[in-house]
């Protein structure tokens, strides 16, 4: 059995106090809780303080390009359907240069769990304005107030027909831990998107900002997260400032389900040699 | 040689491709070899489209200059290719739906035939190209019969019907020639058939070179003329464990062939220029962080969207530079069909030998001219993994002693572990890193593992990535890479004829530079026509760059979008060459 100091590596280099230690505290312990072996597990990341969660991870790592961690992390899976995959990325990464392969990812529907950790900031670089940075929001870049409208990650996915949507809080660990841990067990691709402080270049959504208005699904008995039409107005009704499962279709069959011809055993146990009738066949279609 | 020029041309959506198709596959099963180009435009329907086969008595590498029967759908047909006539050559026109012109003075016979009609009366106007390949069996006194085992394959699940309305139309086209006209250009004396005789694209070879180098994910975005290559995985993968994906776009599709060698998969991408271009970034990602990846470049004209139908060489220098940064990686140019095939297999076990990216550079002429060959160097392929860890060596090491990226290897090559594999949990990463793949900007790691990386290519052994044809004392040289050396063959050879003795020095390997090898082959050379298929002359300043040879290139250049002619290369020779010499 595996336990938190298996999945920790060297000393994470995020700002103190930044919301991205929490979310690595959360898919360390829901790694743990399912069981899971540290060689069983592959994060991919894009770039910016996200990224850096593949090597903070004690899993395999692969720290990819900006925007670029989703379609490397659904070869991986489907290379390998017996290992993990999770892909690791922030808001200016998976919603600004990655946002057409985060659409894409949906409708192909590889399983695999997609955090994003989402502080509205792009906060590597040191500020600068985000596609979910708010109307308004004033940044090195947007001195003036950012005038675009901000993307909507949870309305988005759920337009699209994401088999599975979440939204967590760094501030509440507990909960986001079981929201990865359904995301993983969950056959096919799932979002959990993350409201993760950032200390330094962000005074607006706070730890304290989300304390005070951040409305749990999870603890509404009346919620149906089965119901995507309801999602999208509880979503649009809460101005996205929600957590918890917002929608899940367990039915929904996931690409290596319904793809033709995908092999059982993983692609990379397989034998790859062709045998001499194979060829014989192949040549065949030649003449 | 004994060869005949075959062309069939008129609108796009006329069924040009279906009727060049199956005379050349009729022609190949007969026992010829064909070599067949195809013109196309970048639109559905309309504009002028022709498809071109030589046929002879030995192996082809070029569509040859020249045409002795050429079947003109419209005046166009006739307009655009009358300069490939030869005296005495024959042109077939659709007297059904237009009056044919053509100047009188180069003996060319202009022989109206009512296709459509004839076609009508067989069952109906869409076989006007059954009844011309019948016309052209008469022209060429081959045998109706001939062409039945061709018509079943391409029609016989549509039907009996079908296949005999096809055959009524063949036959009455046939006939008509038989009648009203008694020009005959035989065809040649049939080749004794070998075994394993062929017909086969570069695009298919590729495919199958990769499916039978152990490939089993393509990632990949559709582009002409690239495309090709996928269709003919899609269905095949499958069948052996593999798997095929349209990614969203080129980006998607290289960084998914990464993921998956990562994993431990051999996958690769197969693009065109453009494509290709997208791709430089994560070009970098694989090269910094020591993934094999495999990338096929289809070429086709550029820069930007270029001639999308059209071929060119002229990605040659981005294959070999592109990319932000410093990587290693290996560009195989292959010549042939065959070498299609083989250096495609093995460009996954140098991928995996030297873990870095091998892009395997051919074009549109050689990708899309299916030809015939005499068999695929199926025994040579080998799948050898490189260096991976074993299980077992990892079980000795405690946690975090494996050194991922351990610059302190003498070839710069560091075992690999795969995902999977207890105790061996380290990052493939594009930043900088350290031995156990940490990011680190500490500038004696940067400088160790830029050696490192660089040490990888300088053990590089491989074929010697040149071959040289024809007398090794020649002071004239022919130079070229990829898909010319056919033509330059040719040229070679026709140079002999006329007296001058030429070696023909071609690249079959771009990166690492086979300097060496090429130094070699130009010693005692005074004078070396550099043929190659852009603008600028890129391969003769990669042969500057790495041989002094300033004083001897001549460049032979073209680019308007079609493949190099034999008469081309022979024209500039005659100009570089000293003129004493032909006679």
């Amino acid at each position: 059995m595996s336990t938190i100091q298996d999945f920790q590596t060297e000393r994470a280099t995020w700002c103190p106090g930044c919301g991205d230690f929490g979310v690595l505290n959360a898919m360390q312990k829901a790694a743990v809780n399912l069981g899971l072996e540290p060689e069983q597990v592959v994060i991919v990341s894009g770039i910016g303080c996200s990224g850096k969660m593949s090597q903070h991870f004690g899993g395999y790592g692969l720290h990819s390009l900006h925007g670029r961690s989703l379609p490397t992390a659904q070869a991986v899976k489907l290379a390998n359907r017996s290992l993990t995959v999770l892909a690791a990325g922030g808001d200016g990464d998976g919603y600004g240069i990655g946002m057409g392969h985060f659409i894409h990812a949906i409708r192909r529907n590889v399983d695999i769990t997609y955090v994003v950790m989402d502080n509205h900031i792009y906060g590597l670089t040191t500020g600068q304005a985000s596609p979910t940075s708010d109307v308004g929001s004033r940044t090195k870049t947007s001195p003036h107030g950012s005038v675009e409208e901000p993307i909507v990650p949870l309305q988005l996915a759920l337009a699209q027909n994401c088999g599975f949507v979440a939204q967590g809080f760094s501030g509440n660990i507990k909960q986001l831990t079981s929201l990865i841990e359904r995301a993983i067990l969950h056959r096919g691709f799932s979002l959990v998107n993350v409201f993760s402080p950032c200390v330094t270049f962000n005074k607006v959504q706070t730890y304290e900002f989300y304390k005070r208005h951040l409305v749990n699904l999870d603890d509404d008995p009346d919620y149906n997260p089965n119901d995507r039409i309801t999602a999208l107005h509880r979503v649009a009704k809460a101005q996205n400032i929600v957590t918890g499962l917002i929608y899940e279709d367990p039915e929904r069959a996931s690409f290596d389900q319904t793809v033709y011809g995908y092999p059982d055993t993983p692609i990379a146990a397989n034998n790859w040699v062709l045998s001499r009738e194979d060829t014989a066949e192949i040549l065949a279609t030649f003449r | 040689m004994q060869e005949i020029g075959w062309k069939v041309g008129g609108k796009q959506g006329e069924g040009i491709d279906s009727t060049g198709d199956i005379f050349a596959i009729a022609l190949h099963r007969m026992g010829y070899y064909t070599f067949t180009y195809r013109h196309f435009m970048s639109l559905i329907k309309g504009g002028h489209t022709n498809y071109k086969i030589r046929a002879a008595n030995q192996v082809l590498r070029h569509h040859g200059d020249f045409v002795s029967v050429l079947i003109a759908f419209d005046q166009t047909t006739i307009d655009v290719n009358w300069p490939e006539m030869v005296d005495g050559g024959v042109v077939l026109y659709d007297q059904s739906s237009f009056q044919a012109a053509a100047p009188s003075d180069r003996g060319v016979h202009l022989f109206g035939i009512p296709l459509t009609e004839l076609a009508k009366g067989a069952g109906g106007a869409i076989m006007k190209n059954m009844v011309a390949i019948g016309a052209t069996a008469a022209i060429l006194q081959l045998q109706p019969d001939a062409f039945l085992p061709v018509v079943q394959d391409k029609f016989a699940k549509k039907g009996q019907d079908v296949v005999d309305s096809n055959m009524r139309a063949l036959r009455a086209g046939y006939a008509y020639y038989a009648q009203h006209y008694d020009v005959s250009l035989p065809a040649p004396d049939l080749p004794k058939k070998t075994a394993d005789h062929l017909y086969i694209s570069g695009n298919q070879a590729t495919g199958f070179g990769a499916l039978a180098g152990g490939c089993r994910l393509l990632a990949a975005y559709p582009i002409t003329p690239a495309t090709e290559i996928m269709y003919w995985v899609i269905e095949h993968f499958p069948k052996h464990g593999g798997l095929v994906l349209q990614a969203e776009d080129e980006i998607a599709a290289i960084n998914m062939a990464i993921g998956a060698n990562f994993a431990g998969v051999r996958a690769m991408t197969s693009t065109s220029g453009p494509g290709f271009s997208l791709m430089m970034e994560a070009l970098g990602l694989a090269g910094m962080s020591e993934t094999p990846v495999v990338i096929v470049d289809v070429q086709r004209s550029g820069p930007s969207t270029g001639l999308p139908t059209k071929t060119e060489q002229s990605d040659l220098q981005e294959a070999v530079y592109g990319t932000h940064g410093e990587i290693e990686r290996i560009v195989l140019t292959p010549r042939t069909v065959e070498e299609c095939f083989y250096y495609t297999a093995e460009a996954f076990n140098l991928a995996e030998r030297y873990q870095c990216p091998v892009i395997v550079l051919t074009d549109l002429y050689l990708g899309m001219s299916a030809q015939s060959v005499d068999g695929l160097p199926t025994e040579r392929v080998t799948i050898e993994r490189g260096k991976l860890i074993s299980d077992d060596a990892l079980a000795q090491m405690g946690r975090f002693a494996y050194q991922r990226y351990d610059a302190s290897l003498a070839d710069g090559v560091s075992p690999r572990a795969l995902p999977g594999q207890k105790n061996a949990r380290y990052v493939a990463l594009g930043n900088e890193h350290n031995g156990v793949g940490l990011e680190v900007e500490d500038q004696q790691t940067r400088v160790d593992q830029v050696a490192k990386r660089a040490r990888k290519l300088a053990n590089f052994t491989h074929e010697s990535g040149v071959s040289v044809d024809g007398r090794a004392d020649a002071e004239f040289a022919l130079v070229g890479f990829g898909s010319t050396w056919g033509v330059l063959e040719e040229a070679r050879a026709s140079l002999e004829v006329h007296g001058l003795i030429v070696k023909h020095i071609h690249f079959s390997r771009v990166a690492p530079f086979p300097a060496s090898a090429l130094e070699a082959a130009l010693r005692g050379v005074q004078r070396a026509l550099v043929v190659e298929l852009n603008s600028t002359g890129q391969l003769a300043q990669l042969m500057q760059q790495h041989v002094n040879c300033h004083g001897v290139l001549a460049n032979c250049l073209k680019y308007n979008g079609d493949p190099m002619s034999l008469k081309e290369i022979l024209t500039r020779a005659h100009e570089v060459f000293p003129a004493g010499v032909l006679n």
